[in-house]
Protein backbone atom coordinates (compact mmCIF):
# COMPACT_ATOMS: atom_id res chain seq x y z
CA UNK A 1 0.00 0.00 0.00
CA UNK A 2 2.73 2.35 0.98
CA UNK A 3 4.32 1.90 -2.44
CA UNK A 4 1.30 3.36 -4.19
CA UNK A 5 1.51 6.51 -2.12
CA UNK A 6 5.14 7.10 -3.01
CA UNK A 7 5.60 9.29 -6.01
CA UNK A 8 8.80 8.34 -7.80
CA UNK A 9 10.35 9.53 -11.00
CA UNK A 10 13.25 8.42 -13.16
CA UNK A 11 16.46 10.36 -12.75
CA UNK A 12 18.83 11.29 -15.57
CA UNK A 13 22.47 11.24 -14.53
CA UNK A 14 25.50 12.02 -16.62
CA UNK A 15 28.47 9.97 -15.47
CA UNK A 16 31.46 11.76 -16.95
CA UNK A 17 32.92 13.11 -19.20
CA UNK A 18 35.23 14.37 -16.45
CA UNK A 19 35.19 11.56 -13.96
CA UNK A 20 38.10 9.54 -12.56
CA UNK A 21 36.34 6.25 -13.25
CA UNK A 22 35.49 6.78 -16.88
CA UNK A 23 39.10 6.05 -17.92
CA UNK A 24 39.48 9.20 -19.96
CA UNK A 25 36.94 11.59 -21.37
CA UNK A 26 33.91 9.39 -21.70
CA UNK A 27 30.29 10.00 -20.76
CA UNK A 28 27.49 7.65 -19.86
CA UNK A 29 23.97 9.05 -19.99
CA UNK A 30 22.26 6.93 -17.39
CA UNK A 31 18.59 6.84 -16.48
CA UNK A 32 18.09 5.64 -12.95
CA UNK A 33 15.14 4.26 -11.08
CA UNK A 34 16.37 4.87 -7.56
CA UNK A 35 19.79 3.22 -7.65
CA UNK A 36 18.97 0.90 -10.54
CA UNK A 37 20.03 1.58 -14.12
CA UNK A 38 17.15 1.37 -16.59
CA UNK A 39 18.87 2.94 -19.59
CA UNK A 40 22.48 3.80 -20.35
CA UNK A 41 23.84 5.40 -23.49
CA UNK A 42 27.58 5.88 -23.96
CA UNK A 43 28.64 9.20 -25.45
CA UNK A 44 32.12 9.36 -26.96
CA UNK A 45 34.20 11.35 -29.37
CA UNK A 46 35.74 13.85 -26.96
CA UNK A 47 39.20 12.69 -27.99
CA UNK A 48 38.40 12.30 -31.68
CA UNK A 49 41.15 13.67 -33.90
CA UNK A 50 40.31 11.88 -37.15
CA UNK A 51 43.40 9.75 -36.98
CA UNK A 52 42.29 7.92 -40.13
CA UNK A 53 42.20 11.08 -42.19
CA UNK A 54 45.62 12.12 -40.89
CA UNK A 55 46.90 8.67 -41.90
CA UNK A 56 45.49 9.05 -45.42
CA UNK A 57 47.49 12.23 -45.89
CA UNK A 58 50.96 10.86 -45.14
CA UNK A 59 53.25 7.99 -46.04
CA UNK A 60 52.55 4.55 -44.59
CA UNK A 61 55.45 4.61 -42.19
CA UNK A 62 54.62 8.09 -40.86
CA UNK A 63 51.48 6.69 -39.22
CA UNK A 64 53.49 4.62 -36.75
CA UNK A 65 53.95 7.34 -34.10
CA UNK A 66 50.21 8.05 -34.35
CA UNK A 67 49.33 4.44 -33.66
CA UNK A 68 51.22 4.71 -30.36
CA UNK A 69 48.55 7.15 -29.28
CA UNK A 70 45.61 4.88 -30.04
CA UNK A 71 45.78 2.58 -27.07
CA UNK A 72 48.56 4.31 -25.21
CA UNK A 73 49.07 1.36 -22.88
CA UNK A 74 49.92 -0.94 -25.74
CA UNK A 75 52.02 1.00 -28.23
CA UNK A 76 54.02 -2.07 -29.25
CA UNK A 77 50.98 -4.11 -30.29
CA UNK A 78 49.48 -1.13 -32.13
CA UNK A 79 52.70 -0.80 -34.13
CA UNK A 80 52.66 -4.53 -34.77
CA UNK A 81 49.12 -4.44 -36.14
CA UNK A 82 49.92 -1.75 -38.67
CA UNK A 83 53.21 -3.41 -39.59
CA UNK A 84 51.40 -6.70 -40.31
CA UNK A 85 48.85 -4.95 -42.55
CA UNK A 86 51.60 -3.19 -44.52
CA UNK A 87 53.59 -6.42 -44.83
CA UNK A 88 50.49 -8.16 -46.15
CA UNK A 89 49.88 -5.35 -48.62
CA UNK A 90 53.41 -5.13 -49.96
CA UNK A 91 54.62 -8.69 -49.39
CA UNK A 92 57.47 -7.90 -47.01
CA UNK A 93 59.25 -10.77 -45.28
CA UNK A 94 60.25 -10.63 -41.63
CA UNK A 95 63.51 -12.20 -40.43
CA UNK A 96 63.30 -14.94 -37.82
CA UNK A 97 64.98 -12.98 -35.06
CA UNK A 98 62.70 -9.98 -35.60
CA UNK A 99 59.69 -12.26 -35.24
CA UNK A 100 60.95 -13.38 -31.85
CA UNK A 101 61.60 -9.81 -30.77
CA UNK A 102 58.06 -8.90 -31.78
CA UNK A 103 56.52 -11.77 -29.85
CA UNK A 104 58.55 -10.83 -26.78
CA UNK A 105 57.41 -7.21 -27.05
CA UNK A 106 53.78 -8.15 -27.72
CA UNK A 107 53.59 -10.44 -24.73
CA UNK A 108 55.31 -7.91 -22.48
CA UNK A 109 52.67 -5.44 -23.65
CA UNK A 110 49.97 -7.88 -22.65
CA UNK A 111 51.51 -8.06 -19.18
CA UNK A 112 51.59 -4.25 -18.98
CA UNK A 113 47.97 -3.94 -20.06
CA UNK A 114 46.46 -6.69 -17.95
CA UNK A 115 48.43 -5.64 -14.88
CA UNK A 116 47.34 -2.02 -15.21
CA UNK A 117 43.70 -2.79 -15.97
CA UNK A 118 43.45 -5.05 -12.95
CA UNK A 119 44.87 -2.28 -10.81
CA UNK A 120 42.39 0.20 -12.23
CA UNK A 121 39.51 -2.21 -11.73
CA UNK A 122 40.36 -2.44 -8.05
CA UNK A 123 40.55 1.32 -7.89
CA UNK A 124 37.07 1.51 -9.40
CA UNK A 125 35.87 -0.92 -6.76
CA UNK A 126 36.94 1.43 -4.03
CA UNK A 127 40.28 -0.10 -3.09
CA UNK A 128 41.97 3.23 -3.65
CA UNK A 129 45.62 3.32 -4.43
CA UNK A 130 47.16 0.20 -2.98
CA UNK A 131 46.41 -2.44 -5.65
CA UNK A 132 46.92 0.12 -8.38
CA UNK A 133 50.34 1.02 -7.08
CA UNK A 134 51.32 -2.63 -6.73
CA UNK A 135 50.33 -3.02 -10.39
CA UNK A 136 52.08 0.14 -11.50
CA UNK A 137 55.28 -0.84 -9.72
CA UNK A 138 55.49 -3.96 -11.90
CA UNK A 139 54.31 -2.17 -15.02
CA UNK A 140 57.06 0.39 -14.61
CA UNK A 141 59.71 -2.37 -14.72
CA UNK A 142 58.45 -3.41 -18.15
CA UNK A 143 58.20 0.19 -19.32
CA UNK A 144 61.88 0.59 -18.39
CA UNK A 145 62.64 -2.27 -20.77
CA UNK A 146 60.57 -0.60 -23.49
CA UNK A 147 62.42 2.63 -22.92
CA UNK A 148 65.73 0.84 -23.36
CA UNK A 149 64.80 -0.52 -26.79
CA UNK A 150 62.80 2.38 -28.15
CA UNK A 151 63.75 5.47 -26.21
CA UNK A 152 60.27 6.03 -24.83
CA UNK A 153 58.29 4.37 -22.06
CA UNK A 154 54.90 4.47 -23.68
CA UNK A 155 55.13 6.04 -27.15
CA UNK A 156 57.47 3.34 -28.40
CA UNK A 157 57.16 3.67 -32.20
CA UNK A 158 59.43 0.66 -32.48
CA UNK A 159 57.95 -2.10 -34.65
CA UNK A 160 58.37 -1.51 -38.40
CA UNK A 161 57.25 -3.32 -41.53
CA UNK A 162 59.83 -6.04 -42.01
CA UNK A 163 61.08 -6.11 -38.43
CA UNK A 164 61.83 -3.58 -35.74
CA UNK A 165 63.42 -0.14 -35.88
CA UNK A 166 66.71 -0.75 -34.12
CA UNK A 167 68.68 -3.61 -32.72
CA UNK A 168 68.27 -4.60 -29.09
CA UNK A 169 70.69 -2.95 -26.65
CA UNK A 170 73.45 -4.99 -25.06
CA UNK A 171 72.21 -7.33 -22.35
CA UNK A 172 68.54 -6.45 -22.88
CA UNK A 173 67.43 -10.04 -23.34
CA UNK A 174 69.00 -11.09 -20.07
CA UNK A 175 67.22 -8.24 -18.29
CA UNK A 176 63.93 -9.48 -19.78
CA UNK A 177 64.80 -12.96 -18.52
CA UNK A 178 65.24 -11.52 -15.06
CA UNK A 179 61.87 -9.78 -15.22
CA UNK A 180 60.08 -12.86 -16.51
CA UNK A 181 61.60 -14.96 -13.76
CA UNK A 182 60.35 -12.57 -11.09
CA UNK A 183 56.89 -11.88 -12.47
CA UNK A 184 55.09 -15.04 -11.28
CA UNK A 185 55.98 -14.08 -7.73
CA UNK A 186 54.22 -10.75 -8.18
CA UNK A 187 51.19 -12.46 -9.71
CA UNK A 188 51.02 -14.88 -6.79
CA UNK A 189 51.19 -12.00 -4.36
CA UNK A 190 48.56 -10.08 -6.32
CA UNK A 191 46.26 -13.07 -6.54
CA UNK A 192 46.67 -13.87 -2.86
CA UNK A 193 45.20 -10.46 -2.13
CA UNK A 194 42.48 -10.51 -4.76
CA UNK A 195 41.35 -13.79 -6.28
CA UNK A 196 39.74 -15.35 -3.21
CA UNK A 197 38.98 -12.02 -1.57
CA UNK A 198 35.42 -12.08 -0.25
CA UNK A 199 34.77 -8.39 -0.92
CA UNK A 200 35.94 -8.66 -4.52
CA UNK A 201 33.82 -11.76 -5.08
CA UNK A 202 30.77 -10.04 -3.65
CA UNK A 203 31.27 -7.02 -5.85
CA UNK A 204 32.14 -8.79 -9.10
CA UNK A 205 30.50 -12.20 -9.29
CA UNK A 206 27.25 -12.21 -11.30
CA UNK A 207 27.72 -8.53 -12.04
CA UNK A 208 27.71 -7.37 -15.66
CA UNK A 209 27.01 -10.81 -17.07
CA UNK A 210 27.45 -11.07 -20.82
CA UNK A 211 25.96 -14.06 -22.57
CA UNK A 212 27.95 -16.07 -25.06
CA UNK A 213 25.45 -15.48 -27.86
CA UNK A 214 25.37 -11.73 -27.40
CA UNK A 215 29.15 -11.53 -27.14
CA UNK A 216 29.64 -13.29 -30.48
CA UNK A 217 26.88 -11.42 -32.27
CA UNK A 218 28.09 -8.05 -30.95
CA UNK A 219 31.66 -8.63 -32.21
CA UNK A 220 33.10 -8.56 -28.69
CA UNK A 221 36.70 -9.77 -28.70
CA UNK A 222 39.64 -10.30 -26.40
CA UNK A 223 39.47 -11.27 -22.73
CA UNK A 224 35.87 -10.04 -22.61
CA UNK A 225 34.83 -12.61 -25.19
CA UNK A 226 36.86 -15.40 -23.66
CA UNK A 227 35.38 -14.69 -20.23
CA UNK A 228 32.04 -15.79 -21.68
CA UNK A 229 33.58 -19.13 -22.63
CA UNK A 230 34.07 -18.63 -26.37
CA UNK A 231 37.42 -20.07 -27.41
CA UNK A 232 38.62 -17.49 -29.93
CA UNK A 233 42.15 -16.19 -29.80
CA UNK A 234 43.53 -14.69 -33.03
CA UNK A 235 47.04 -15.79 -32.10
CA UNK A 236 45.73 -19.35 -32.45
CA UNK A 237 43.09 -18.86 -35.16
CA UNK A 238 45.21 -16.88 -37.63
CA UNK A 239 48.59 -18.02 -36.36
CA UNK A 240 50.19 -14.77 -37.45
CA UNK A 241 53.89 -14.03 -36.84
CA UNK A 242 55.43 -17.15 -35.25
CA UNK A 243 52.70 -17.83 -32.70
CA UNK A 244 52.03 -21.39 -34.01
CA UNK A 245 55.46 -22.34 -32.61
CA UNK A 246 54.38 -21.56 -29.08
CA UNK A 247 52.48 -23.81 -26.75
CA UNK A 248 49.95 -21.90 -24.71
CA UNK A 249 46.45 -22.40 -23.45
CA UNK A 250 43.49 -20.09 -24.00
CA UNK A 251 42.02 -19.34 -20.58
CA UNK A 252 38.22 -19.30 -20.67
CA UNK A 253 35.61 -18.03 -18.26
CA UNK A 254 32.25 -19.62 -17.61
CA UNK A 255 29.50 -17.03 -17.19
CA UNK A 256 31.11 -13.84 -18.46
CA UNK A 257 30.76 -11.66 -15.38
CA UNK A 258 33.25 -9.07 -14.12
CA UNK A 259 35.02 -11.67 -12.01
CA UNK A 260 35.56 -13.94 -15.01
CA UNK A 261 37.04 -11.06 -16.96
CA UNK A 262 39.39 -10.30 -14.10
CA UNK A 263 40.44 -13.92 -13.75
CA UNK A 264 40.85 -14.55 -17.48
CA UNK A 265 43.28 -11.64 -17.58
CA UNK A 266 45.29 -13.05 -14.67
CA UNK A 267 45.49 -16.43 -16.38
CA UNK A 268 46.42 -14.85 -19.71
CA UNK A 269 49.35 -13.17 -18.01
CA UNK A 270 50.56 -16.56 -16.82
CA UNK A 271 50.28 -17.92 -20.37
CA UNK A 272 52.17 -14.88 -21.67
CA UNK A 273 54.94 -15.62 -19.21
CA UNK A 274 55.15 -19.16 -20.58
CA UNK A 275 55.42 -17.80 -24.11
CA UNK A 276 58.05 -15.30 -23.02
CA UNK A 277 60.11 -18.03 -21.38
CA UNK A 278 60.01 -20.08 -24.56
CA UNK A 279 60.77 -17.11 -26.80
CA UNK A 280 63.69 -16.02 -24.64
CA UNK A 281 65.10 -19.54 -24.86
CA UNK A 282 64.88 -19.66 -28.66
CA UNK A 283 65.74 -16.10 -29.70
CA UNK A 284 69.21 -15.52 -31.11
CA UNK A 285 71.40 -12.93 -29.41
CA UNK A 286 72.54 -11.44 -32.72
CA UNK A 287 71.20 -11.41 -36.23
CA UNK A 288 68.95 -9.46 -38.56
CA UNK A 289 66.38 -7.32 -36.80
CA UNK A 290 64.80 -5.97 -39.99
CA UNK A 291 64.61 -7.27 -43.53
CA UNK A 292 66.53 -5.29 -46.21
CA UNK A 293 63.23 -4.29 -47.86
CA UNK A 294 61.86 -3.00 -44.58
CA UNK A 295 65.05 -1.10 -43.82
CA UNK A 296 65.00 0.53 -47.26
CA UNK A 297 61.43 1.59 -46.69
CA UNK A 298 62.35 3.17 -43.38
CA UNK A 299 65.14 5.19 -45.00
CA UNK A 300 63.02 6.57 -47.85
CA UNK A 301 59.36 6.41 -46.81
CA UNK A 302 58.11 8.60 -49.66
CA UNK A 303 59.39 6.19 -52.27
CA UNK A 304 57.52 3.25 -50.80
CA UNK A 305 54.58 2.55 -53.12
CA UNK A 306 52.78 -0.69 -52.38
CA UNK A 307 50.98 -2.29 -55.34
CA UNK A 308 47.30 -1.48 -55.86
CA UNK A 309 45.15 -3.59 -53.62
CA UNK A 310 43.95 -3.87 -50.08
CA UNK A 311 44.80 -5.70 -46.89
CA UNK A 312 43.15 -6.32 -43.56
CA UNK A 313 45.75 -7.15 -40.92
CA UNK A 314 44.57 -8.11 -37.48
CA UNK A 315 46.22 -9.16 -34.24
CA UNK A 316 45.16 -10.28 -30.82
CA UNK A 317 45.89 -7.05 -28.97
CA UNK A 318 45.54 -7.14 -25.18
CA UNK A 319 42.07 -5.60 -25.47
CA UNK A 320 40.80 -7.71 -28.36
CA UNK A 321 40.99 -7.77 -32.12
CA UNK A 322 42.95 -4.83 -33.41
CA UNK A 323 42.58 -4.58 -37.17
CA UNK A 324 44.12 -2.28 -39.75
CA UNK A 325 42.40 -2.02 -43.10
CA UNK A 326 44.54 -0.48 -45.83
CA UNK A 327 43.60 0.30 -49.42
CA UNK A 328 46.44 1.23 -51.72
CA UNK A 329 46.06 3.02 -55.02
CA UNK A 330 49.77 2.73 -55.81
CA UNK A 331 50.75 6.13 -54.38
CA UNK A 332 52.94 6.66 -51.29
CA UNK A 333 49.87 7.44 -49.15
CA UNK A 334 47.17 4.91 -48.31
CA UNK A 335 43.92 5.65 -50.12
CA UNK A 336 42.00 4.28 -47.16
CA UNK A 337 43.37 3.71 -43.70
CA UNK A 338 40.92 2.30 -41.20
CA UNK A 339 41.36 1.03 -37.68
CA UNK A 340 39.15 -1.55 -36.08
CA UNK A 341 39.57 -0.61 -32.44
CA UNK A 342 38.74 -3.38 -29.96
CA UNK A 343 37.62 -1.24 -27.04
CA UNK A 344 35.36 0.87 -29.28
CA UNK A 345 33.43 -2.17 -30.46
CA UNK A 346 33.47 -3.85 -27.05
CA UNK A 347 31.49 -0.85 -25.77
CA UNK A 348 28.53 -1.92 -27.96
CA UNK A 349 27.33 -4.20 -25.17
CA UNK A 350 27.93 -1.79 -22.28
CA UNK A 351 24.25 -0.97 -21.87
CA UNK A 352 23.21 -4.62 -22.03
CA UNK A 353 25.62 -5.46 -19.24
CA UNK A 354 24.59 -2.56 -17.01
CA UNK A 355 20.79 -2.78 -17.14
CA UNK A 356 19.28 -3.76 -13.81
CA UNK A 357 22.48 -3.15 -11.87
CA UNK A 358 23.23 -0.39 -9.39
CA UNK A 359 25.15 2.76 -10.27
CA UNK A 360 28.22 1.61 -8.37
CA UNK A 361 28.29 -1.56 -10.48
CA UNK A 362 28.29 0.47 -13.71
CA UNK A 363 31.71 1.80 -12.79
CA UNK A 364 33.08 -1.70 -12.25
CA UNK A 365 31.49 -3.03 -15.42
CA UNK A 366 33.04 -0.22 -17.43
CA UNK A 367 36.38 -0.90 -15.75
CA UNK A 368 36.16 -4.56 -16.70
CA UNK A 369 35.57 -3.73 -20.37
CA UNK A 370 39.05 -2.19 -20.39
CA UNK A 371 38.74 0.85 -22.60
CA UNK A 372 41.29 3.46 -23.58
CA UNK A 373 39.75 6.57 -25.06
CA UNK A 374 42.65 7.19 -27.42
CA UNK A 375 41.55 4.07 -29.22
CA UNK A 376 37.78 4.45 -28.83
CA UNK A 377 37.71 7.96 -30.26
CA UNK A 378 40.69 7.77 -32.64
CA UNK B 1 41.49 -21.14 -42.32
CA UNK B 2 40.65 -18.87 -45.21
CA UNK B 3 37.58 -19.14 -47.39
CA UNK B 4 38.17 -18.68 -51.13
CA UNK B 5 35.89 -16.03 -52.60
CA UNK B 6 34.87 -18.27 -55.50
CA UNK B 7 33.66 -20.97 -53.13
CA UNK B 8 31.59 -18.43 -51.18
CA UNK B 9 30.13 -17.07 -54.40
CA UNK B 10 29.08 -20.54 -55.56
CA UNK B 11 27.49 -21.33 -52.20
CA UNK B 12 25.51 -18.09 -52.18
CA UNK B 13 24.35 -18.36 -55.78
CA UNK B 14 23.23 -21.92 -55.26
CA UNK B 15 21.23 -21.05 -52.14
CA UNK B 16 19.64 -17.77 -53.19
CA UNK B 17 18.30 -17.75 -56.72
CA UNK B 18 18.50 -14.48 -58.59
CA UNK B 19 21.47 -13.06 -56.70
CA UNK B 20 24.38 -12.15 -58.90
CA UNK B 21 27.81 -11.67 -57.41
CA UNK B 22 31.09 -10.61 -58.85
CA UNK B 23 34.40 -11.88 -57.52
CA UNK B 24 37.52 -9.73 -57.73
CA UNK B 25 40.56 -11.28 -56.09
CA UNK B 26 39.49 -12.06 -52.54
CA UNK B 27 36.53 -9.66 -52.68
CA UNK B 28 32.91 -10.49 -53.28
CA UNK B 29 30.88 -7.65 -54.75
CA UNK B 30 27.23 -7.71 -53.75
CA UNK B 31 24.44 -5.61 -55.23
CA UNK B 32 23.08 -3.28 -52.49
CA UNK B 33 19.57 -4.72 -52.86
CA UNK B 34 20.79 -8.26 -52.19
CA UNK B 35 22.89 -7.46 -49.13
CA UNK B 36 20.38 -8.47 -46.43
CA UNK B 37 19.59 -11.81 -48.04
CA UNK B 38 23.25 -12.59 -48.66
CA UNK B 39 24.25 -11.71 -45.10
CA UNK B 40 21.43 -13.74 -43.59
CA UNK B 41 22.55 -16.71 -45.64
CA UNK B 42 26.22 -16.27 -44.72
CA UNK B 43 25.38 -16.18 -41.03
CA UNK B 44 23.01 -19.13 -41.14
CA UNK B 45 24.66 -21.51 -43.61
CA UNK B 46 26.06 -24.42 -41.60
CA UNK B 47 29.26 -24.74 -43.64
CA UNK B 48 30.03 -21.00 -43.38
CA UNK B 49 28.53 -19.75 -40.09
CA UNK B 50 29.95 -16.25 -40.46
CA UNK B 51 28.73 -15.12 -37.07
CA UNK B 52 31.18 -12.29 -36.52
CA UNK B 53 31.43 -8.98 -38.38
CA UNK B 54 34.99 -7.99 -37.56
CA UNK B 55 35.19 -4.78 -39.48
CA UNK B 56 32.79 -2.54 -41.34
CA UNK B 57 33.73 0.70 -43.01
CA UNK B 58 33.25 2.86 -46.07
CA UNK B 59 35.56 4.09 -48.83
CA UNK B 60 34.94 7.27 -50.79
CA UNK B 61 35.66 7.60 -54.53
CA UNK B 62 34.52 11.11 -55.48
CA UNK B 63 35.99 10.96 -59.00
CA UNK B 64 33.79 7.97 -59.83
CA UNK B 65 30.87 9.34 -57.80
CA UNK B 66 30.69 6.16 -55.76
CA UNK B 67 31.00 5.07 -52.18
CA UNK B 68 31.83 1.51 -51.15
CA UNK B 69 30.94 -0.20 -47.90
CA UNK B 70 33.26 -3.04 -46.89
CA UNK B 71 32.40 -5.93 -44.57
CA UNK B 72 35.02 -8.29 -43.15
CA UNK B 73 33.24 -11.37 -41.90
CA UNK B 74 34.68 -14.21 -39.86
CA UNK B 75 33.29 -17.28 -38.20
CA UNK B 76 33.99 -17.75 -34.51
CA UNK B 77 32.14 -21.06 -34.48
CA UNK B 78 34.13 -22.61 -37.32
CA UNK B 79 37.23 -20.46 -36.89
CA UNK B 80 37.36 -19.47 -40.54
CA UNK B 81 37.43 -16.33 -42.59
CA UNK B 82 37.64 -13.69 -43.72
CA UNK B 83 34.96 -13.22 -46.32
CA UNK B 84 35.19 -9.67 -47.63
CA UNK B 85 32.00 -8.22 -49.02
CA UNK B 86 31.74 -4.90 -50.80
CA UNK B 87 28.73 -2.95 -51.95
CA UNK B 88 28.94 -0.10 -54.40
CA UNK B 89 26.69 2.89 -53.62
CA UNK B 90 25.81 6.11 -55.34
CA UNK B 91 27.79 8.86 -53.66
CA UNK B 92 25.07 11.51 -53.97
CA UNK B 93 22.77 9.51 -51.70
CA UNK B 94 24.64 6.50 -50.28
CA UNK B 95 22.01 4.25 -48.73
CA UNK B 96 22.23 0.57 -47.92
CA UNK B 97 20.36 -1.85 -45.67
CA UNK B 98 21.72 -2.06 -42.15
CA UNK B 99 23.21 -5.37 -41.04
CA UNK B 100 22.76 -4.53 -37.34
CA UNK B 101 19.59 -6.68 -37.13
CA UNK B 102 21.76 -9.61 -38.28
CA UNK B 103 24.93 -8.82 -36.32
CA UNK B 104 24.71 -6.54 -33.27
CA UNK B 105 28.42 -5.82 -33.70
CA UNK B 106 27.69 -3.62 -36.70
CA UNK B 107 25.78 -1.12 -34.56
CA UNK B 108 28.64 1.20 -33.64
CA UNK B 109 30.57 0.55 -36.83
CA UNK B 110 27.61 1.63 -38.97
CA UNK B 111 27.14 4.68 -36.80
CA UNK B 112 30.78 5.53 -37.38
CA UNK B 113 30.45 5.10 -41.17
CA UNK B 114 27.33 7.27 -41.07
CA UNK B 115 29.09 9.91 -39.01
CA UNK B 116 32.33 10.11 -40.97
CA UNK B 117 31.09 9.23 -44.49
CA UNK B 118 27.37 9.99 -44.50
CA UNK B 119 26.31 6.49 -45.52
CA UNK B 120 22.69 5.92 -44.44
CA UNK B 121 21.95 2.47 -43.10
CA UNK B 122 18.26 1.63 -43.51
CA UNK B 123 16.87 -0.26 -40.56
CA UNK B 124 19.57 0.75 -38.09
CA UNK B 125 18.00 1.07 -34.63
CA UNK B 126 19.80 4.24 -33.59
CA UNK B 127 21.58 5.96 -36.46
CA UNK B 128 23.17 9.02 -34.85
CA UNK B 129 26.60 10.60 -34.99
CA UNK B 130 29.02 8.80 -32.70
CA UNK B 131 32.41 10.51 -32.82
CA UNK B 132 31.54 14.01 -34.02
CA UNK B 133 29.17 16.08 -31.95
CA UNK B 134 25.48 16.62 -32.51
CA UNK B 135 24.92 19.48 -34.91
CA UNK B 136 28.21 18.98 -36.75
CA UNK B 137 27.90 19.70 -40.47
CA UNK B 138 29.43 17.44 -43.09
CA UNK B 139 31.24 14.13 -43.03
CA UNK B 140 34.94 14.59 -42.29
CA UNK B 141 36.33 11.40 -43.81
CA UNK B 142 35.02 12.21 -47.28
CA UNK B 143 37.82 12.98 -49.68
CA UNK B 144 36.39 16.39 -50.58
CA UNK B 145 35.90 17.53 -46.99
CA UNK B 146 37.62 20.85 -46.44
CA UNK B 147 39.30 21.15 -43.07
CA UNK B 148 38.25 24.42 -41.54
CA UNK B 149 40.70 27.11 -40.54
CA UNK B 150 42.35 25.82 -37.40
CA UNK B 151 42.95 29.28 -36.01
CA UNK B 152 39.41 30.56 -36.45
CA UNK B 153 37.38 30.57 -33.23
CA UNK B 154 34.93 27.69 -33.11
CA UNK B 155 31.24 28.48 -33.35
CA UNK B 156 29.36 27.44 -30.27
CA UNK B 157 26.87 24.61 -30.59
CA UNK B 158 23.49 25.85 -29.49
Amino acid sequence: MAEQLLNTQLLEVNIGPQHPSTHGVFRMQATLDGETVVRLKPVMGYLHRNHEQIGEGMSYIASFPFTDRLDYFCAMTNNLGLALAIEQLAGIEVPERAQYIRVILAELTRLVNHTAVTGFLLNDMGAFGTPLLYAFREREKILDLFEEVSGSRMMCNYVRPGGVREDLPQGWLSRVRGLVAGYPQFLDEFEQLLTANEIIRQRTQHVGVLSRELAVSASVTGPMLRATGVDYDIRKVDGYSIYPRFTFKTPLGTIGDVYDRYYVRILEMRESLKMLTQALKEVQETGLFISPKGAAMGKAPRTFRPPKGEAYGRIEAPKGELGFYLVSDGTPQPYRYHIRAPSFINLTVLEDMCLGHKVADVIIILGSVDIVMGEVDR
Amino acid sequence: MSLPAEQVKTAIERAIPGVSLHVEGSLVWVAPGDLTRVCQFLKGAPELQLDYVADLTAIDYPSENRMDVVYHLYSMARKQGPVTLKVKLDRTNPTVASVTPIWRGAEYQEREAYDLYGVKFDGHPDLRRILMWEGFKGHPMRKDYVVEDQDAPEESVA
